[in-house]
């Protein structure tokens, strides 16, 4: 499977190229742009782990993709986000959000049904990937 | 400017390229700018014109390497460097060799850690600010400590040269500093030696400048000198610059606020003082003459 | 605000207020004194009604009417009696007003104004004094402003245009109960419109096949799907059925994308306690969303509101049944009003308009309901008919959404109208893909991001949109077949709603 999350899964995975011009647009918008890591791409997991700080004061996309191509090195085989930070009022939050980097293979997720009364059902998502320990997840 | 472009030109005017980029605007206000410096200001135009040829090459496929544009600035305080930077970074800016050509400006202690997995963070830290523009290194010798084998400004340097070849689209560093110094610090970093393409040295000031350049900032502030200051003015530089820590126009500079700080002192003094423009305006050569340069002109011809 | 700056010179002589009204225009006719309270009738204007010296208060209230007087009637003397038929008035003069600070309490329309190229019709501010207003009720607001007076005789017609609302009425409350950020915190979706799709067909679906069509849509690449206004609880479907498949829908599609998703559970009911009871029943499910319909009324509007931000729930509401007073010009309330009830009342979502689908909504007017919602300062935008500053005081933003003959094709129109945060809703443009529902939602999420790849990229997406989706098609056939059967499909039909200013003044004088 292919997991969507973030603003381009639909589209053919971004060149690096295509990569560098979304961070211009983040630069130029004066948000900080923050690399981020995981081995565990369940939807409700909003923390993944942060690649360094967010990089602030940054004119030029090439210092991010040099950061990029580090964690690569070291995560190439687990998701890699970009995410953008703007810190303006009123928003103060994320403007922007995509995959750099997956996994070869996604395993997807396990979605378990557990019946209660009235025909209601809990639903459990859960990363096949985390049946492993972290760290041997893929690949 | 997309340097990338694969079209292949088989005509082109020098005139529209140069004014199609501007370059001509920055060398005229380099020229405004700094006074003097004929041999910086001619290895500047070189450069450029250097560049301009380089780019139309490359347009007509003459040549697809992207040229080495790393540099040093040799020369002592106040003679310019940092100035000529920002005109160099706007100039490679409008060729389209730097793609923001802003210009961050550090010395060893942004680069350098105080201990070990310090140092790499801090120069990455640095090198991602300045990418698109240029890096320029103040007094680059203080990063290699021949003294001290464990030194963190070499972890510094090694990243440094590895960034500046493989990512020489990206930035261009600038190393600054005293000439004999600089001429150490390549003797022992090759590596540097090698990776910079252009060596630019800056002259120090000769006196008439110096005082050229001392009328400039004093019309900038709306000051001049009277008849006799200048005369004094021009003795007060031989004297200066005979004297230590002299730094061509920067301590032109700080003597020019004392200068007014003297000045401000003496109008004030006289209270019944109805004052005109011109008086407020004026430099005496009072206000030269109590400096204590002259004063320990005097004494070092004494002893 | 100073005095007459609307009046344009634009307008021709015939259509200017007469030489006697400007004159009018100028002084107070108010009696004061023991007059002022001798029984009998006496004209408003001349009992406090019209003060064109007076000044609002930051705090004050300020309703702008179009009044359109009937013929003969004096455009002060109709404009003071909204004044003071929406607030202290009554026909006759009565003695128990020397037992209040009367002069506080009456509304004051301070400026008349004759509507551009409109004869007959008016534009009059009144101000109103904030104790007049129960704190955090529309309720009561609305009770006040448009409770009477709409059916007084002396007018032809009357529209309440627009409404300042002072910071200091704004900050009694709640606002949205999630806002546009925290919901995109809570979707994890950043960066690019929300997509949905209104089930279809509307009515007739068994629950199971309703959660199909759920399932797929969401499957496919939406991020949301939604009940209609009208799908509460009837007989092809009671609501704990459609509640129950549509939950087995989102989690299932959530499991299948390693997406949040999430469905409008349309808890509308004949009841308060039944909306609770629905309200609660998502909740348990799981969902993160649940949608009323605007008809359920202010009061249930507001309750659900409060709902919703205590069970951390995003608040979708359909704006059932506003055209029947928000359409026509002259006459009833223009959704700009209805738009800043609803972020006051605490609303997440809100229909806006479209512009190019197929419901009502000039693009200048549509502008101003997109920056009521989404804006924390509104300044004065007479050309997008904004006609006050509004100060928001950081009150959670609406997220506007956008509904209605809308398809992948118009995507760089939409994007460029309606900017980023808003929900894209393709219902037919999703369910009448003719590769089925996964197809079509794949097909408006691909031309999705496609389009704002290309804007971030710096790209003139506007008037490259038909080669940036054409290019997106290549690799994406549902994105292809979509483009092939909407092609041609356009609503232009003229807006019966527009801006009365434009922005460059080409009327002949």
């Amino acid at each position: 499977m292919r997991i969507t999350q973030g603003c381009f899964s639909f589209l053919p995975d971004l060149t690096d190229d295509q990569i560098t011009r979304q961070v211009q647009y983040c630069l130029g918008n004066g948000w900080a742009v923050n690399i981020e890591f995981t081995d565990d791409p369940h939807p409700r997991n909003s923390f993944w782990d942060m690649w360094g700080l967010p990089m602030f004061d940054l004119r030029d996309a090439a210092g991010v993709m040099m950061e990029l191509n580090e964690c690569r090195k070291v995560y190439g085989d687990r998701y890699i986000r970009m995410s953008a930070y703007d810190s303006s009022h009123g928003w103060e939050s994320l403007r922007l959000s995509f995959i750099v980097n997956r996994p070869k293979d996604e395993p997807g997720f396990r979605l378990e049904r557990h019946e209660v009364a009235g025909r209601s059902v809990r639903y459990t998502t859960t990363s096949y990937a985390v049946d492993r320990p972290e760290g041997r997840r893929y690949g | 400017m997309d340097l990338d472009a694969p079209t292949t030109t088989e005509t082109v005017s020098i005139r529209e390229e140069l004014e199609a980029v501007g370059i001509e605007d920055v060398l005229a206000q380099l020229d405004r700018e700094l006074i003097g410096l004929k041999p910086v200001k001619t290895r500047i135009r070189e450069i450029a014109s250097l560049l301009l040829i380089e780019r139309i090459r490359k347009r007509m496929g003459l040549t697809s390497e992207a040229p080495t544009l790393h540099m040093s600035f040799t020369g002592n305080p106040g003679t310019g460097k940092t100035t000529v930077a920002l005109r160099i970074a706007s100039i490679l800016h409008r060729l389209g060799y730097v793609r923001r050509g802003q210009v961050v400006s550090v010395t060893r202690d942004e680069l350098v850690g105080q201990y070990i997995g310090h140092t790499a963070p801090k120069t990455k830290e640095i090198l991602k600010k300045a990418m698109g523009g240029v890096l320029f290194i103040d007094e680059a010798y203080y990063l290699y400590r021949p003294d001290n084998e464990r030194d963190y400004g070499q972890e510094a340097i090694e990243i440094l040269l590895q960034v500046m070849e493989s990512q020489r689209d990206d930035l261009v560093v600038i190393l600054a500093g005293y000439g004999d110094r600089m001429d150490k610090f390549f003797a022992s970093n090759p590596g540097f030696r090698s990776r910079i393409a252009h060596h630019i040295d800056f002259p120090d000031y000769a006196d008439g400048e110096l005082l050229e350049i001392a009328e400039l900032m004093l019309r900038e502030m709306n000051y001049k000198f009277s008849r006799d200051a200048r005369a004094e003015f021009i003795r007060y530089i031989a004297l200066r610059k005979s004297q230590p820590l002299f730094s061509n126009a920067r301590s032109i500079r700080n003597a020019l606020d004392r200068l007014r700080l003297r000045q401000a002192n003496r109008l004030v003094a006289d209270l019944d003082h109805v004052m005109t423009v011109d008086d407020i305006r004026s430099i005496e050569a009072s206000d030269v003459l109590a400096s204590r340069v002259f004063a320990r002109g005097r004494e070092a011809a004494e002893n | 605000m100073p005095p007459n700056e609307l009046k344009t010179s634009s307008i021709p002589a015939s259509r200017r207020t007469t030489a006697k009204e400007t004159d009018m225009n100028m002084h107070s006719m108010t009696i004061r004194g023991r007059d002022r309270y001798k029984s009998g009738v006496l004209e408003y204007k001349k009992m406090g009604y019209w003060e064109p010296d007076y000044e609002p208060k930051d705090t004050d209230i300020i309703a702008l009417f179009r009044v359109t007087p009937q013929d003969g009637v004096d455009p002060i003397e109709a404009s003071a009696a909204v004044a003071g038929e929406s607030s202290t008035a009554t026909w006759t003069v009565v003695w128990t007003d020397r037992l209040t600070a009367a002069e506080k309490y009456r509304a004051k329309c301070f400026r008349v104004d004759p509507v551009p190229n409109a004869p007959g019709q008016y534009f009059a501010y009144i101000a109103y004094d904030l104790d007049l207003f129960e704190p955090g009720s529309i309720a009561n607001l609305s009770a006040s402003i448009i409770g009477n007076v709409f059916g007084f005789k002396p007018l032809k017609a009357l529209r309440l245009e627009d409404m300042r609302l002072p910071v200091a009425y704004v900050k009694t409350f709640q606002g949205p109960a999630t806002g546009i950020v925290v919901e995109r915190e809570r979707m994890d979706k950043f960066g690019r419109p929300l997509l949905g799709a209104t089930v279809k067909p509307k009515l007739g679906l068994s629950g199971r096949n309703y959660g199909r069509v759920v399932y797929e849509a969401l499957k496919g690449g939406l991020d949301f799907t939604k009940d209609d206004e009208n799908i509460n609880s009837q007989p092809f479907m009671h609501w704990r059925e459609r509640f129950l498949y549509c939950m087995e829908a989102v989690n299932k599609a959530q499991a299948a994308s390693g997406e949040i998703k999430g469905t409008y559970l349309n808890v509308t009911a004949g009841t308060m306690e039944d909306m609770y009871e629905r309200a609660e029943f998502a909740k348990e499910l799981g969902s993160v969303i649940i949608m009323i319909d605007l008809v359920i009324g202010y009061t249930a509007i507001q309750s659900m509101a409060k709902w919703a931000r205590r069970n951390d729930m995003i608040l979708h509401l359909h704006r059932a049944g506003h055209s029947t007073y928000t359409r026509q010009r002259s006459h009833g309330v223009s959704f700009r009003v209805i738009a800043k009830w609803m972020r006051l009342a605490g609303v997440d979502h809100i229909h806006a308009g479209t512009v190019v689908g197929k419901l009502e909504g000039d693009p200048a007017t549509t502008r101003g309901y997109y920056d009521i919602c989404r804006e924390d300062f509104n300044p004065t935008r007479l050309q997008h008919g904004v006609f006050f500053d509004q100060h928001w005081a950081s009150l959670n933003k609406v997220m506007p959404v956008a509904s209605g003959g809308i398809h992948a094709g118009q995507m760089h129109q939409l994007l460029d109208h309606l900017g980023e945060d808003v929900v894209l809703q393709f219902g037919g443009g999703t369910i009448g893909h003719p590769m089925g529902i996964q197809a079509g939602a794949t097909a408006n999420r691909v031309a999705l991001e496609a389009m704002i790849l290309a804007r971030n990229e710096g790209r003139d997406y506007v008037h490259e949109g038909p080669e940036i989706l054409a290019k997106a098609a290549a690799t994406c056939t549902p994105l292809k077949a979509a483009l092939e059967v909407w092609k041609d499909v356009t609503f232009n039909y003229e807006s019966t709603d527009t801006p009365d200013y434009v922005p460059t003044a080409s009327v002949a004088m």
